[in-house]
């Protein structure tokens, strides 16, 4: 379980994150709505510490933060070992051909054997349908294929928790829709998931829970049902305005 | 002239291979190391607590004054100083360290530049997914970042190399018999400056015509990853 308390954050002396009371189940998907600079990212980078808050209390599992103290080297990265991220832009290794981009954390990170570690990424390999791209270049394949090798990335690492980034959001409509039905694959798996998006129909469809993030606070939390089939003031209006 | 080129050839080849060859290789080698530990002094920012940030931040002030103080003295005074004035002090080396010690560090301060300007070139979001997966910053930096930023940084090196060869001429004035020298002790018996030094200038040439290549190679070695789509 992840559970955030009184996290804040400020860029420049602005609030990004102001007093963010947060749980986040395990085996469940938990999707971050918002609109655009609300602080969406800042929030899901803060899980795996890429961003680190200037307070507030962060617990993962057995793991726990002081923001307000200092944080060893080996904490961070114990925790970065238990939240992969996928980004927006997906920021594969473009010197390393597509089996080296998926392996390289877990031989040098996770300290598994190639061989074990080759034959992880050849299944997850599968599991996206890419099974025949791992001599590759990211540079030879398309925008959803790379997305798509960069979940196998995060999961290659067997995280507690994966954390996507607008992963879809760089796509055109066609190829987000292939990265959609993996990331439903995986949610149908229990896999503990963490989604900032800006596709409701993707929330509607996996969302255990949701977070709606503005001008950095928390406004709601709750089940996908209360959000969408019983939205009130703000969340109303945010729903409206994203019809056509 | 036949002859002049015929009997010199040796004697030049015999200094280039003594001492041009590898003052050259040497000094590059020292200064590329150097250049890599005073690139990244300069670019980090570890964290950790107020006596390491101090050390740290003393340790950035000398990185930027070596640098600044290479960059801004000839190379000529540097070798003069080592090899002439240190003895003043008490501290004398050999003419061919003394070489060594000066072009190393010369190459060093440059190189730094090059090293870190590639290092800086490279994307933060390539940070960003190593440090993600659980990465140590000495990982980060030897497998995702170093690789990518060597490509960029592979010409300006090869030009402070190439430069590096024909700057060790200099070494002819701390008594080092490198191949200008030797031109210089030929033309000095047979009175014919300007072919000697034509034909020393034809084997600082062919050297750096061969590095040029190499320079080619290796670039197409280290971009074989920027492959276009369908290609």
């Amino acid at each position: 379980m992840i559970k955030l308390e009184h996290i804040n954050k400020q860029f420049k002396g602005k609030y990004a994150l102001k007093d963010i009371n947060l749980s986040i189940n395990k085996n469940e998907t938990t999707v971050i709505l918002g609109p655009s600079g609300a602080g969406k990212s800042t929030l899901l980078r803060t899980l795996n510490l890429l961003e680190q808050p200037q307070s507030g209390l962060y617990q993962i599992d057995d793991q726990s933060v002081d923001f307000s103290k200092y944080i060893s080297q080996n904490q961070i990265l114990t925790i970065r070992r238990m939240t992969a991220m996928v980004f927006q832009s997906w920021n594969l290794f473009p010197h390393l051909k597509i089996l080296q981009n998926i392996t390289e954390g877990p031989i040098h990170v996770l300290k598994q054997s190639k061989s074990k570690a080759q034959e992880n990424a050849r299944h997850l390999l599968k599991l996206v349908g890419l099974p025949d791209v791992e001599g590759m270049y990211p540079n030879q394949l398309s925008g959803g294929q790379q997305q798509r090798i960069s979940i196998c990335r995060a999961l290659a690492m067997d995280p507690k928790y994966t954390l996507f980034d607008e992963p879809t959001s760089a796509l055109d409509p066609e190829i987000e829709a292939q990265v959609l039905r993996i990331l439903l694959k995986l949610a149908a798996q229990k896999r503990s998931m963490i989604v900032v998006t800006h596709n409701m129909e993707f929330a509607k469809k996996v969302a255990d829970q949701i977070v709606f993030v503005e001008n950095g606070q928390i406004e709601f939390t709750g089940s996908r049902e209360e959000f969408f089939d019983e939205p009130s003031g703000r969340i109303h209006d945010f729903l409206t305005a994203m019809e056509l | 002239m036949w002859d002049t080129i015929v009997s010199s050839t040796p004697q030049i080849v015999q200094a280039g291979l003594e001492f041009t060859i590898p003052l050259s290789i040497i000094s590059f080698a020292l200064g590329f190391i150097i250049s890599i530990f005073t690139a990244m002094i300069r670019i980090s920012n570890p964290k950790g607590n107020i006596v390491f940030k101090l050390l740290w931040r003393f340790l950035k002030l000398i990185a930027d004054f070596y640098v600044w103080l290479f960059r801004s003295t000839p190379e000529l005074v540097q070798l003069f100083i080592v090899f002439f004035g240190l003895p003043n002090i008490g501290i004398q080396f050999p003419a061919f360290t003394a070489g060594i010690v000066v072009f190393s560090l010369n190459t060093g301060a440059y190189c730094s530049e090059s090293i870190r300007s590639a290092i800086q070139s490279i994307p933060e979001g390539q940070w960003e997914a190593a440090s993600s997966i659980g990465m140590k910053y000495w990982q980060v930096m030897s497998l995702i970042i170093f690789p990518q930023a060597i490509r960029v940084a592979l010409p300006p090196l090869s030009n402070s190399f190439i430069s590096l060869v024909k700057d060790t001429s200099l070494a002819s004035s701390i008594t080092i018999t490198e191949m200008f020298m030797v031109s210089q002790q030929i033309a000095a018996k047979n009175y014919e400056p300007l072919l000697m030094y034509s034909i020393v200038a034809v084997y600082y040439a062919v050297i750096c015509t061969l590095l040029t290549w190499l320079q080619h190679y290796l670039e197409k070695r280290t971009s074989r990853y920027l492959i276009n789509r369908g290609a």
